[in-house]
């Protein structure tokens, strides 16, 4: 099974004809995702072929979707059109678009997400910012690399890209269902808690790892809801203790206001409810090791 | 970004929002020209980005020219909890009747915006909203709806603002709405809004934080930056393209992937208690290429800073594979040599992920004295931090 990507999603790339969207398509085939067309609407009509694969690229995401029943989007298109990109997708009706671009307005961003909850949510839009979702051997969604870890039963969400793969590679051989990176921006589409509930309903997930960073209090607010509806073992990694206040780490959302996001607080709200959280990724990957070995 | 308050003021002015009439100065000669053309009694505020500017002294009011040129004298050069005043804003006074609290700010949790607006101004709003929660009206605002007339009728009343200021606080709600979408703030503050004893209703402070990420719609906002207050390695860093922050310690880190190197900090912080308190020196992520030439930039800004006495390269290889990384370190150190820089502290390479047998490989075959292999994270923090630790 895994979530929200699978063997059977068909996925059209946005932005597909620009080099990141070129690059990581050939990537995503290689993966066996099932690619099924991209979108550019100054390309629309043409064919391209990437590693022997006739892509067709349609003028927008509604058409790929009539003309290949594509039900996931990857958008690479840069900032200053991710928006668009977004909007275009939501009126589709695409029920996934995954937006790896990063550096977008948060303005923009909050402004597609509204867009996205005044048209009944239709679409679970993952990122912006992110490394997309990965359902080893099934499916690839981002640029997530695919050669990692094989198919197992932990589930994985993250705010970050690297500490995703390390832990991915931490815990290769007992594998994973699906790797969702949520990304690191203030504004994402997708939560931690979203993350939870879909693997706490997953029948082939046993448990997760959640990984978070300092800035905001989306891992807080994942502790309140892993109390009440995760019975699945939780393993939590917050990044960022020793950030100083108010300056911004890598990840636009990465930054510690005043005495607001700190990775101590995170860490503090997750082991009240029972998770344990490792204080390096190593230890985080041996606490789950531990976890599925049942000792 | 963080604006100071004349930037934030003169945004504000730009917006048509009241403001006080005011200018910025340097010198105190400067200060002398603004309090000639504003007349009358002003007040000198230093300019830093730190709250509690009043208490240290940061803020006097002054009668005329010759005592805004002796208040600027005082507060110019003056340090406010380690922030240098190398600026101050002077405006005309006003007599403040009441003072309240307004702001726009971007809601993390609600993925949205909001509007926190209180009868209760000139304070901490924090605190106000801790003590009388009661008196801090919070409203959700869609993104894409903003605020009108109407949905600025509804912050006036939630917060309980006076009904015969309605008229003009609705038409400041407004505007500065307006300005923190065309200027794609993620805070706009204004406390105090201030009622003056004739019943004008003015935004006394401006606090205001811009989206960097933003930046391309806004080519104005680079002038925005404060150059004197910018790390000199921060601004090397930007102009290469590198996400540097500089910190206080003597391992420098070099990693891939915002979170990895957030995570590299606190591995060797921790290990770095073990070794006399060594802490990491800074924060740099070189991304997933991880070049050598990206990799001789990021090594050159890092090696920049005297304070490294040891430097930690953690790269876990995914969209990259290791041994392109390990190429990459040995040229970056050849390139180094090239452009004529020093390199002579160590350097401790993690590397794992994609093709990190080769990578290892190719680090050993090039048997560089200064480069020494650990294949773990948590050890080769470890080992840096002992590094530091000895060359201290």
């Amino acid at each position: 099974m895994a979530i929200w990507l699978t063997k059977e999603s068909k996925v059209v790339v946005q932005g597909m004809t620009g080099s990141e969207g070129m690059k990581h398509t050939k990537r995503m085939l290689a993966a066996g995702t099932n690619v099924v067309g991209g979108v550019n609407p100054r390309k629309a009509g043409q064919t391209v072929t990437v590693d022997g694969a006739e892509l067709p690229v349609f003028g927008n995401v509604a058409e790929a979707m009539t003309g290949t029943g594509a039900d996931v989007s990857v958008i690479f298109v840069p900032p200053q059109f991710t928006r668009g990109a977004v909007v275009e997708a939501i009126d589709a009706g695409i029920p996934l678009a995954v937006v790896i671009t990063e550096g977008v307005p948060v303005h923009d961003t909050a402004a597609f997400w509204a867009y996205n909850l005044a048209q009944g949510e239709r679409t679970r839009i993952v990122g912006p910012n992110c490394p997309g979702i990965a359902s080893p051997g099934a499916s690839n969604a981002g640029i997530i690399p695919a050669d990692i870890t094989g198919t197992g039963r932990i589930g994985l969400v993250s705010k970050s890209g690297t500490l995703t793969y390390q832990m991915m590679y931490e815990l290769r051989d007992i594998g994973f269902s699906t790797c969702v990176g949520i990304g690191g921006d203030p504004i994402i589409g997708t939560t931690h808690i979203d993350a939870l509930a879909a693997f706490q309903a997953d029948p082939e997930t046993d448990a997760i790892v959640m990984i978070g960073e300092i800035g905001g209090d989306a891992e807080e607010r994942a502790a309140e809801f892993i109390k009440a509806n995760v019975t699945k073992p939780v393993v939590g990694y917050i990044a960022g203790f020793t950030a100083p206040p108010g300056k911004t780490m890598g990840h636009a959302g990465a930054i510690i206001s005043g005495s607001a996001g700190t990775a101590d607080a995170k860490k503090a709200a997750l082991e009240a409810v029972g998770v344990k959280v490792g204080k390096t990724p190593s230890e985080t990957a041996r606490l789950m090791r531990e976890l599925m070995s049942g000792s | 970004m963080d604006l100071y308050e004349y930037q934030g003021r003169e945004l504000f002015e730009r917006h048509g929002l009241p403001v006080l009439a005011g200018g910025v100065a340097t010198t105190p000669e400067e200060a002398r020209a603004i309090a000639d053309r504003l007349g009358g009694r002003v007040v000198v505020k230093a300019q830093v980005k730190v709250g509690g500017r009043g208490k240290a002294g940061g803020v006097k009011l002054a009668e005329g020219p010759d005592e805004a040129v002796a208040r600027a004298t005082d507060i110019l050069g003056m340090d406010i909890k380690g922030h240098t005043v190398n600026k101050v804003m002077l405006t005309v006074t006003a007599d403040i009747a009441e003072e309240y609290y307004f702001s726009y700010l971007l809601d993390r949790a609600n993925r949205t915006f909001l509007c926190i607006a209180s009868v209760a101004g000139g304070m901490d709003i924090e605190q106000v909203a801790a003590e009388t929660p009661e008196r801090v009206a919070k409203v959700a605002i869609d993104a894409n709806a903003g605020v009108d007339e109407a949905k600025a009728l509804q912050i006036v009343e939630a917060a309980g603002f006076p009904a015969e200021l309605t008229d003009q606080i609705v038409p400041i709600a407004v505007r500065l709405w307006q300005a923190f979408v065309a200027e794609d703030a993620t805070l706009v503050e204004v406390n105090p809004l201030a009622r003056t004893t004739d019943g004008t209703v003015l935004c006394l402070d401006a606090k205001v934080t811009l989206d960097e990420n933003a930046g391309f719609r806004h080519p104005d906002h680079e002038a925005l930056v404060d150059q004197a207050a910018v790390d000199p390695l921060e601004q090397r860093a930007k102009e290469k393209d590198l996400n540097y922050v500089k910190l206080d310690g003597e391992v420098g880190i070099i990693g891939n992937g915002a979170g990895l190197v957030m995570s590299t900090l606190d591995v060797v912080a921790y290990a770095g208690e073990a070794h006399g308190g060594v802490k990491p020196a800074n924060f740099l992520d070189i991304g997933g290429g991880a070049s050598a030439a990206v990799m001789a930039n990021g090594l050159e800004i890092v090696l920049s800073d005297p304070a490294v006495r040891s430097v930690f390269v953690n790269v876990f290889g995914g969209i990259t594979a290791c041994d392109e990384v390990a190429n990459g370190i040995i040229q970056a150190l050849a390139l180094l040599a090239e452009r004529g820089e020093t390199v002579d502290k160590p350097l401790v390479v993690r590397l794992d992920g994609n093709n990190a047998e080769a990578g290892r490989a190719i680090l050993d075959g090039a048997a560089n004295p200064l480069v020494q292999r650990v294949d773990t994270m948590d050890g080769a923090a470890q080992r840096a931090a002992e590094l530091a630790a000895a060359g201290v």
